[in-house]
């Protein structure tokens, strides 16, 4: 779809130009709650390249492919392992690790235990975390950043991963009979313009026109980091997963009011169906309705207040920028269909179908990649 | 007939459910927290006539006994908020109280609204014997900000935390459409109002102020709403909310996004253990007030966006004039919309839906043929949610069950803006804004502190025949002294503040507790005095050169007018026996005048006639009777026609309409000039609609109005402190302007580059545009 091709040129003079970017290659995506990490095994070292290579650099990278956990935090997300993809000339595959940013400590002591420091001088990382892990980058394992802008990233990743992956861009059809709906791939091949919303920690929506021609129209501080915060004051969860899994096990409708809780029925004046939530936690100051509520029914209330917020957001900055196509990113959707087929749901019934919800399954990773793809590339340091 | 022989019987509940007997309709808005319960009065005040008395009559009794009192009929509208879980013991109290209306009510029905207009039917037909109309919340909620908006002086604001001032409010503006409306209740609704009839809801969002109130339900120990923003007040987001700084360790300047925005809502309390003392109540409860009000402000402005709207009013009786909240959703609108959309909130935003469904069909509150004010009085203000100490209120039950109050009682006559005004946008009646000036707003209040035993004495000196003067006195002091101090605290409680509005206060005060007129006294003795003096007054001036004579006249109205009993250091002089007119002469500034448009003034008197003037009166006695009735005299004379427009009810000791009316037959008998223009109309006498001893002139009798236009007005008097200097000093008209006024407070003569008895003498030729 853009600027990338995955059949880049492989004669000699690129081939040695990918070799002086010393080996090995990494994107880091530094967020407010997770830091993404991308790898790029490389599969096409030849013999003479073998002989060569350090034993460091070996164990580096037969430790993170052999590996799917990396200590307490880190994972690697293997369904998500992208084979036989050329970066600058070589191919190999991409690998997504993910942990959490506040173990950047244990990290660093990985690497440099690892040692990195002794294989590159620099790395290339994005998001906020790349600025303000800056100093203990350089403190602990002796490198420096290459700083790249965040959007940029995210982009640059979104087209390269798009590109690379035939079944990356999907919609969810029939989001709310549980019966029938499905996940249904989507031809991204005419992309513009597209709105895209970055869910994280807080949320950015971005409003792109074309490669590289984009602006961030709008953004909300209620987003994943909301949900996990409030579930976690709320259930007493742990983590991601658990409060995904305590939201799918609960329902919400005892927590909120709904429209018919008020108006006993539909509110047909405005076209309100009944079922429709008019205030999130609205049954909550009751103290008999709160000794009725669950764990379970207090993590899903969580997450549908916080999903549909989003969702109204999205679907009025898609408005007012006449966009119609909308693709959702960010790790607040990883192992959340809860969420996506919310999100699916807001924009196509109050959109009354003129908007469409698409999602990509490398949802949190895309800033990660454009990373790496720009290490060539001298970013700031 | 005094009070003795028609007490008039004072309830002791009177500020709570205050005149209920006399409820005639009722309406109630039952939302999820709150019930808001509307009733229309009507009420009985004692008026005193002033008519012609017999001689005989005169020497026999004294004065006080002589004294005629009239019971007029006015209108109120009562709003009283209380929470919907006493809903039940509410109930049962109007049911008790209802009595004397009780068969009138049979039959009739109620209006209703609100979500909660459907569970409580059965309650309400059971409890008052009313049949429930309900009727549509929305359409409810527009109409009565509508209302609000039209009738209500400085309903709207903006909130600016930390600007000077915080508060601005709005001028209430003839065309009030279009505009969003952002109600927020449990959940939210976004409406869109395009006109009376015309609106729409365009959105709205569940995230709203139950989901403020049932998420602080869960995570803290808040027993009430108000009990949860107090706690927000205290604490402190940081410890909970993810800023920028926190991902980037400082600002993240490529986007512009300050360090200290919030970057994720709550995202540090990730990995909280539940029950756990890591985060404070008050942290949690502050983080989730901005998480919220960000939001609506957030989606309150795309909607406003979409749909180009540039005012946003905000309903409901979530913000509660909590200045957080407000700056919170300020904050969010002027940053999404980079100043292009403006947030306004509204004093009694919790009574939209109650006034609303009153005026459904309501034929007494038909916005053509009646206008309203606020009653100082009775309305305890919206932007605090603790209620002022009502002294006067036993503990009832529902006394301490009630949040808040809202009293509107009808002008006698529609009222209208003055249409001279030549910028009548713009216009601001007060010369100082109290707000904002801190200096005038301290010496003010306490000048009026120090003034309030004056009003007492003199109220119940006014009543010396009645055994429930004091108490009732006392009861204006205190509720007095008790506003002032709030007022000192929260300055924008009720509006703008300003010299009229404190003015207005004590007179709203004064008639609550039955002194409708305490100057009454006073005022007949000195026009008694005045009127003795008059025909030699009158010789003495036709004696004088023209040019000496027309001088002399203004410096006439400048003597009267130091007659004031109402300025402190004057009443003062005249408590002293022997200050006479004379003496007042004698103690004017030396021209030049510190204002000083004499010259300007008698040269344009050399010029052609004016075809019509309106002079705005001020006391009585001197003022009146040898200042400005002898300069009406000379302009009838010019063959100039002469409306002079007074109060329509007393205000401390300024002439009212019908004291004008009696003193102008008077002068008639002893002046043919006079005479014979009352009898050909071109000396006329006509009320203001106002009741206050400083004047807004967007709010005129329609009926004045109407001969002002058809009169031709080319000329605009105005007479005295409170309309020639606390209101109106900057005023333009598009006619001719004279004001005159003495400044008989000693601080503001300073202020204004003078000294005591400095002297305003302005006359402004038309303002062109």
């Amino acid at each position: 779809m853009g600027a990338i091709k995955s059949d880049e040129c492989q004669c000699a003079a690129c081939r040695s130009l990918a070799m002086a970017t010393t080996m090995p290659w990494f994107g880091m995506d530094i967020g407010g709650t997770l830091c993404k990490l991308v790898y790029f095994e490389p599969k096409d070292i030849t013999p003479d390249e073998a002989e060569l290579e350090v034993e460091t650099l070996r164990n580096i990278r037969r430790y993170l492919t052999k590996n799917s956990a990396y200590g307490k935090d880190g994972h690697r997300d293997t369904h998500l392992q992208m084979d036989d993809v050329v970066v600058r000339g070589r191919r190999g595959s991409f690998h997504f690790i993910r942990f959490p940013t506040s173990a950047m400590g244990k990290f660093l002591e990985l690497a440099k235990d690892k040692g990195m420091a002794t294989l590159v001088s620099s790395v290339c990382a994005t998001g906020g975390g790349a600025y303000k892990f800056e100093k203990n980058f350089r403190e602990v394992l002796n490198l420096s950043l290459h700083k790249f802008d965040e959007l940029d990233s995210l982009l640059y990743g979104l087209q390269y991963v798009e590109m690379n992956n035939p079944t990356e861009c999907y919609y969810w059809k029939h989001p709310t009979r549980e019966d029938k709906c499905e996940k249904v791939n989507f031809d991204f091949s005419q992309p513009y313009p597209f709105l895209l919303v970055n869910i994280g920690s807080g949320v950015s929506i971005l409003a792109v026109y074309g490669p590289g021609v984009y602006k961030r129209i709008s953004g909300t501080s209620l987003g994943g980091g909301t949900f996990l915060g409030l579930c976690c004051l709320l259930t007493g969860c742990n983590s991601f997963e658990e409060a995904i899994e305590l939201a799918s096990k609960g329902d919400n409708t005892s927590v909120d009011k709904l429209v018919r809780d008020i108006y006993g029925g539909d509110y047909d004046r405005f076209d309100l169906p009944g079922d429709l939530v008019a205030s999130s936690f609205g049954n909550m100051n009751s103290k008999d309705k709160r000794q009725l509520v669950s764990r379970e029914d207090l993590a899903r209330a969580t997450l549908v207040t916080i999903t549909n917020n989003i969702g109204s957001i999205t679907r009025m900055c898609a408005l007012n920028e006449k966009i119609e196509k909308v693709v959702f990113v960010g790790n607040f959707l990883r192992v959340n269909p809860i969420a996506m087929k919310l999100l699916a749901y807001a924009l196509d019934y109050w959109s009354k179908k003129a908007l469409k919800a698409l999602f990509l399954e490398h949802e949190g990773y895309f800033g990660a990649v454009g990373c790496l793809l720009q290490l060539h590339c001298s970013g700031s340091s | 007939m005094t009070d003795k022989t028609n007490p008039i019987d004072l309830p002791d509940n009177i500020r709570v459910f205050d005149n209920l007997r006399n409820a005639k309709r009722f309406a109630i808005d039952i939302g999820g927290s709150l019930t808001k319960i509307a009733y229309y009065s009507t009420t009985s005040q004692r008026t005193v006539f002033y008519g012609p008395l017999n001689k005989d009559e005169q020497e026999e009794a004294s004065l006080e006994e002589a004294l005629v009192y009239e019971i007029s009929e006015g209108a109120r509208l009562h709003f009283i908020k209380f929470e919907t879980r006493f809903i039940s013991q509410c109930l049962d109290f109007i049911q008790q109280h209802l009595v004397n209306t009780r068969d009138h009510m049979l039959g009739k029905s109620i209006k209703a609204t609100g979500g909660g207009a459907y569970k409580y039917t059965e309650l309400i037909h059971d409890k008052l014997g009313l049949s429930v109309d309900k009727e549509d919340e929305l359409s409810c909620l527009i109409k009565g900000c509508n209302f609000l908006l039209r009738n209500m002086t400085d309903e709207a604001f903006t909130f600016c935390r930390h600007a000077n001032p915080e508060y601005i409010f709005m001028k209430a503006q003839p065309n009030i459409f279009p505009y969003m409306l952002v109600n927020i209740g449990s959940g939210v609704s976004i409406l869109k109002v395009e006109s009376e009839d015309k609106y729409e809801r365009i959105g709205g969002t569940a995230t709203g102020g139950g989901t403020f109130w049932g998420l602080g339900k869960l995570l803290t120990s808040a027993k009430g709403f108000d009990e949860l923003l107090d706690l927000a007040e205290k604490g402190d987001h940081r410890n909970l909310d993810m800023l920028v700084k926190d991902i980037y360790g400082g600002d993240y300047e490529l986007l512009g996004l300050p360090g200290d925005l919030i970057a994720s809502s709550f995202g540090k309390a990730m990995h909280a253990k539940k029950d756990s003392s890591e985060y404070s109540e008050a942290d949690i409860a502050r983080s989730l007030l901005f998480t919220i009000s960000n939001d609506i402000g957030q989606i309150a402005c795309l909607y406003a966006m979409m749909y180009k709207m540039p005012r946003i009013y905000f309903g409901g009786y979530f913000l509660r004039g909590h200045p957080l909240s407000m700056h919170s959703i300020s904050f969010a609108i002027n940053y999404w919309s980079r100043g292009e959309v403006q947030a306004l909130f509204l004093r009694h935003e919790g009574y939209l839906g109650a006034i609303g469904a009153f005026l459904k069909g309501a034929e007494e509150c038909d916005s053509d043929k009646y206008s309203w004010k606020e009653n100082l009085a009775g309305s305890a203000q919206e932007l605090n949610f603790t209620i002022e100490p009502f002294e006067t209120v036993p503990v009832t039950p529902p006394a301490n069950l009630i949040l808040g109050q809202l009293e509107m009682d009808r002008w006698e006559h529609p009222v209208t803006s003055l249409p001279f005004l030549a910028d009548p946008d713009n216009y601001i009646p007060d010369t100082v804004d109290l707000n904002k000036d801190t200096e005038a707003r301290d010496y003010w209040i306490q000048c009026f502190r120090d003034a309030t035993c004056k009003y007492v004495d003199r109220a119940i000196q006014s009543q010396p025949h009645s055994e429930t003067a004091e108490k009732r006195a006392h009861k204006f002091r205190d509720k007095y002294l008790s506003r002032l101090q709030y007022l000192q605290e929260k300055p924008f409680a009720y509006g703008n503040l300003t010299v009229r509005s404190l003015l207005d206060t004590i007179e709203h005060l004064l008639k609550e507790f039955d002194f409708p007129d305490p100057y009454l006294m006073q005022k007949k003795q000195e026009n008694e005095i005045a009127m003795a003096l008059l025909p030699q007054r009158l010789q003495h001036l036709d004696k004088m050169s023209e040019i000496n004579r027309r001088t002399e006249l203004i410096r006439a109205i400048l003597a009267g007018n130091m007659f004031d009993w109402g300025a402190k250091e004057v009443a003062a002089l005249m408590s002293q026996n022997g200050f006479g007119f004379e003496e007042a002469m004698s103690k004017l500034q030396e021209r030049p005048w510190l204002v000083d448009g004499l010259d300007q003034w008698l040269q344009r008197m050399k010029g052609p006639a004016h075809k019509c003037a309106a002079i705005f009166v001020d006391n009585s006695g001197f003022d009146i009777v040898l200042g400005i009735i002898p300069f009406a005299r000379e302009l009838l004379k010019r063959g100039t026609r002469v409306i002079l427009c007074a109060n329509s009810a007393p205000a401390l000791n300024d002439v009212t309409y019908s004291e004008l009316q009696e003193l102008l037959r008077q002068v008639g008998v002893m002046c043919p000039i006079i005479q014979s223009a009352l009898q050909s109309s071109r000396l006329l006498a006509m009320g203001t609609a106002q009741a206050g001893p400083c004047l807004d002139l967007r709010q005129v009798c329609r009926g004045l109005i109407k001969t002002l236009v058809q009169s031709e007005v080319d000329l605009i008097v105005l007479e005295g402190m409170g309309r020639a200097l606390h209101t109106n000093l900057t005023a333009k008209f598009t006619c001719e302007c004279l004001k005159v006024a003495v400044i008989k407070n000693r601080w503001l003569a300073n202020r204004l580059g003078g000294d005591m008895f400095s002297v305003i003498c302005k006359f402004e030729p038309e303002a062109i545009d």
